[in-house]
């Protein structure tokens, strides 16, 4: 669950104004598809919404969480209620397709127990079984995403945050990131999905939230790509 | 889990004391180095200042007594009244006759000529507790009834109080300097550390794994690298302390100085290290890891 009010963002070190009074609401279990031009500030509000950044006015509520008035101590609270994938996946080079997404459960805590049968889990969810042993380097780009939506999933979120994740993908695979997404909004996960993949969003007909210069330029259920016109 | 907790943090420690080998071995070099300058700073200082404290207890003070009081008796009943005065540590009653025997066995025969005892006068010889103090209590033994005069060193007690306070502040800037420099170079090898795991650090903070969590492995490498530069400094300063000591008490010097043997100081040596290295590790790898935090 994501509520902004009118979020401003604006970089002190280049004194770039990348959010120009943002209002956007994204209910639990909502699927979200955020598009627009290169440098709108679609990545500034994924980096508000995991508290990379912070907003310069504004108020941003992020499962429950208050954002503006959170104490640095507690971001990872929230954190551990959000999965974020990244399009370069970010994976641990030197460990196993199996400890890249254990790690995540490690160092929240959990028991080996939990997360043996947590991980096996999540990675047949995936598509990923029989991969366990694997490095990253011995996977294709799919299989390398999945593990990471894997690493997302496995603390069980209530929200996925994914910029651009299809971005090194041809389009098959990117098709069946896409369902796999859908899959798991099926399962009750809210999911926010920043692309350029215009026929995808055509075809999956989510919410599609448009972002131009910093503002919010059109909002349509079932939407489409760029619906809005960019001169 | 729980349990293999604290040995999984432990490998991990020296898993990446062994990848960065080389700066690990430098840092905990440069730790021992420090800690034994310090040390061996520290023990000059101890044994200086031994070595004055025995040089101020032979510096005496002496009360003589108005020779109103030529009566043995009457110079005796004195004692209880000088004793009172603050700072006295002992009182030593010395008659007129004691000192005449001293001075005739001291001095030449023409020194000795037309003297005889009633030239001298009965006299306490006085130690004091603390010679930073002597110039008052000189006046304070002066106010007592029967004593006619005080004789003291007041320079030699200033020499004393002046070499010890020198020795003192030398050691300490010494120290903290050591200190600025251990915890300067510790905190530059666990840097390493981090930034060979920064991708790993990302992921933690991404996953939401608290500051504490992902502090605690370069905290324990600090501490690791801190004990091994601790306990090995201890070991070489023992080694150099014995080496250096045993020659000189061979030497001239051994006529005069009696050193304070390590034995003696070993167990505050040894707490000193170890917790000047503990700490110093593990500030230095809190303080390495700092800026990946703060986001
Ligand atoms: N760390 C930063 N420092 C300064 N300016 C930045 C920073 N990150 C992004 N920007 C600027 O903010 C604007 C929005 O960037 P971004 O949110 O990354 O856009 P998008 O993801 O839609 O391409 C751009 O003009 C970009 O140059
Ligand atoms: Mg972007």
């Amino acid at each position: 669950m994501v509520r902004m009010n009118d979020v401003t963002m604006v970089y002190e070190s280049s004194g770039t104004v990348a959010l120009d009074g943002v209002d956007l609401t994204i209910n639990e279990g909502e699927f979200v598809f955020l598009v627009g031009p290169s440098g709108s500030g679609k990545t500034t509000i994924m980096k508000l919404i995991t508290g990379e950044v912070h907003a310069t006015s504004g108020s941003i509520i992020v499962n429950d969480f208050d954002m503006v008035k959170i104490k640095r101590r507690k971001l990872p609270k929230v954190r551990r209620t959000l999965g974020v994938i990244f399009q370069d996946y970010r994976l641990i080079e030197n460990m196993t397709v199996y400890d890249n997404v254990a790690f995540a459960m490690r160092v929240v805590g959990a028991s080996s127990r939990d997360i043996g049968k947590r991980v096996r889990y999540v990675l047949e969810l995936v598509g990923l079984e029989g991969r366990e042993k694997r490095y990253p380097k011995e996977l294709s780009g799919g299989e390398q995403q999945r593990v990471a939506i894997a690493r997302a999933l496995v603390n069980s979120p209530r929200m996925i945050v994914a910029d651009e994740p299809t971005g090194n993908l041809d389009p098959v695979r990117s098709l069946e990131l896409m369902l796999l997404f859908e899959k798991i909004n099926q399962m009750g996960t809210t999911i926010l999905v920043v692309t350029h993949e215009k026929e995808l969003v055509n075809a999956l007909s989510k919410r599609v939230v448009t972002i131009d210069s910093g503002r919010v330029a059109d909002d349509q259920d079932g939407g489409l790509y760029f619906n809005y016109e960019v001169e | 889990m729980r349990l293999s907790r604290g040995g999984y943090l432990i490998r991990e420690g020296f898993r990446s004391i062994g990848t960065h080998g080389f700066m690990s071995f430098a840092s905990v070099t440069i730790i021992m180095a420090c800690l034994i300058i310090m040390g061996s700073v520290s023990l000059l200082s101890v044994n200086i200042d031994r070595l004055i404290g025995d040089l101020e207890d032979q510096n005496e003070v002496v009360a003589f007594i108005d020779d109103k009081y030529a009566d043995e008796e009457q110079a005796r009943s004195f004692q209880s009244a000088i004793e009172a005065v603050p700072n006295v540590s002992s009182v030593q009653f010395v008659s007129r006759t004691e000192a005449f025997e001293n001075f005739m066995e001291n001095y030449t025969d023409w020194m000795r000529e037309g003297l005889d005892e009633t030239t001298l006068r009965h006299r306490y010889v006085i130690h004091l507790t603390d010679i930073a103090l002597m110039a008052q209590t000189k006046e304070d033994l002066k106010a007592v009834e029967g004593v006619a005069d005080v004789r003291v060193h007041l320079e030699y007690a200033d020499a004393c109080i002046t070499i010890r306070n020198v020795v003192s502040a030398i050691s300490l800037v010494l120290i903290v300097m050591l200190v600025f420099v251990s915890f300067f170079i510790m905190s530059n090898t666990i840097k390493l550390a981090t930034f060979g795991r920064r991708e790993e650090i990302a992921i933690m903070k991404m996953v939401g794994a608290t500051n504490g969590f992902i502090r605690l492995p370069f905290v324990v490498e600090g501490l690791i690298l801190g004990s091994m530069g601790g306990s090995l400094a201890f070991l070489a300063e023992w080694v150099f302390y014995e080496m250096v000591t045993g020659r000189l008490v061979g030497s001239i010097a051994g006529e005069f100085f009696t050193f304070v043997p390590f034995k003696e100081v070993a167990p505050v040596v040894f707490i000193l290290y170890m917790g000047t290295g503990i700490l110093v590790g593990a500030f230095g790898g809190v303080n390495a890891i700092r800026n990946y935090l703060k986001v």
